[in-house]
């Protein structure tokens, strides 16, 4: 089951530092300058708790969790 | 050169129209409030800044937002495309048209407020805005201040414009919110092209179906273009919508020498064979169902005699530099595929450099807050398709060739 959340990122906020990444590698992977690639799809709801602690724990909160119309 | 409604009257040459001989020319506009933002919806008139939106339904979202307090026109004519002309040719020779559409912008959204954002650099255009202004009338002048654009490429990116008014750096801001939700001051604020405005002006005159009376092949309205590259004569002039490139140049007196491509749209545009580019016809509607666009309007016809990879490489490089270094994978992207092309250009074709761009040129747009990034990796695909044998075998040279 997916939850109706996506995962957003604000560009000009983030940095770099990768931590969503290693907290969460099922959705987000790290390009060669160690920026963010995220899974643009909804947010499963078995990972849901992680990308909560993903988005908590950003040092700068470029990351986000953003309700979206349900796609069917 | 020619002009067939923007450009029409007195000769280019003369300079800027005074008021006077604007208004003996074209009348007042007639049309104001909620009637022309309806007759902007049915013209089709699409914003000629680059994006094409929809000028009736930028007007209406901004009417919407500013229901309850006041909004503010930013007129763009910060013209950042090294190679188009057009914006600055049109406010050196007709600023009351774009003022008037700027105008008739503010009193239909009740705007407080206007700011003529215009490139510092461009200097002709400067001053004949600036004594257009002076010429308005009290109560258009004291809603009205001037803004320059710093000469960067991002700088006519509408937040970037909003940006700059409020708090002094021309950099883009993450959207949403977009600028007619929130945009000086947090108010809605409508960024509109000023060839864009100078259509409205004549719009609000003549109507849409007058708009759309002329065009070919099924294409409505005119277009400015700038005319730049391998031509006898280069230069900014006024086409019918639906105008194919082939008919464009050679209403300027052609191409000089044999031509190999053609860069439509400029530096945010992209490559095409020339064989496959003449034909084409220059309209928003006609170039979408090709996956193209018209962007600002520049055609640049590349000669057979100059190199591909190199021009694709000179420009990469600039498209790197002109990054406003505020999202990681857009400074550091853009940098990575700027060296490899300049690697292929100066040590010649080699298979890693071509894997790395391919991989890059995925994982790069839709990363950043504006669409810079995006549109420059948009530009590096079209090389690679268009310029495909030359990036296979391309020797160890770089060929310092000017623009």
């Amino acid at each position: 089951m997916n939850t109706d959340l996506r995962l957003t990122i604000d560009r000009i906020k983030c940095d770099g530092h990768g931590l969503c990444a290693e907290l969460l590698p099922e959705l987000i992977s790290l390009d060669d300058w160690s920026y963010p690639i995220i899974d643009p799809g909804p947010i499963p709801e078995r990972l849901a708790p992680i990308a909560q602690r993903a988005v908590a724990t950003c040092p700068v909160l470029a990351l986000a969790m953003r309700r979206t119309r349900v796609s069917k | 050169m020619s002009g067939l409604r923007l450009l029409a009257g007195p000769d280019l040459r003369s300079g800027a129209e005074a008021l006077a001989d604007h208004t003996r020319r074209l009348g007042a506009p007639a049309l104001g409030g909620r009637p022309l933002i309806e007759t902007l919806v049915r013209s089709g008139l699409g914003g000629r800044g680059g994006a094409s939106f929809p000028v009736g339904l930028k007007w209406r979202a901004v009417a919407a937002a500013a229901s309850k307090g006041p909004a503010v026109v930013i007129v763009n004519g910060a013209e950042g495309e090294p190679q188009s002309h057009k914006d600055k040719v049109l406010m050196a020779t007709r600023p009351h048209l774009i003022l008037d559409g700027a105008f008739l912008a503010a009193r239909t959204l009740r705007a407080a407020q206007v700011v003529l954002y215009i490139g510092e650099e461009h200097r002709k255009a400067w001053s004949a805005m600036a004594l257009a202004l002076a010429e308005r009338p009290e109560a258009e002048r004291r809603i009205t201040r001037m803004a320059g654009a710093p000469n960067r490429y991002v700088a006519g990116e509408s937040s970037a414009a909003v940006h700059l008014i409020d708090a002094g750096a021309a950099t883009p801001t993450t959207t949403p919110p977009f600028p007619r939700e929130r945009g000086v001051a947090a108010v809605p604020t409508l960024v509109q092209n000023v060839e864009t405005l100078a259509h409205v002006a004549l719009i609000a005159r003549y109507g849409d179906a007058w708009y759309r009376s002329v065009g070919r092949r099924g294409a409505a309205g005119t277009v400015l273009l700038t005319i730049a590259g391998g031509v006898k004569s280069p230069g900014v002039l006024e086409v019918e919508a639906g105008t194919t490139i082939e008919e464009a140049v050679g209403a300027t007196g052609g191409v000089s020498e044999p031509a190999a491509a053609v860069l439509l749209g400029g530096y945010f545009g992209v490559w095409l064979p020339a064989m496959q580019a003449w034909e084409i016809p220059l309209d928003g509607e006609a170039l979408r169902g090709r996956g193209l666009a018209l962007g600002c309007g520049v055609i640049g016809v590349q000669p057979a005699a100059r190199c591909g990879v190199c021009d694709t490489a000179r420009i990469m490089r600039y498209l790197a530099e002109e990054s406003s270094a505020q999202c990681g994978p857009c400074f550091f992207g853009l940098r990575a595929l700027s060296d490899a092309c300049s690697r292929l250009a100066e040590r010649g074709t080699n298979r890693d450099d071509i894997a790395r761009l391919k991989r890059w040129a995925v994982e790069v747009p839709g990363r950043g807050a504006c669409k810079h990034p995006d549109g420059a990796v948009m530009f590096l695909r079209s090389a690679l398709s268009t310029f495909a044998d030359q990036f296979a075998s391309h020797p160890a040279h770089w060929r310092q060739q000017p623009a």
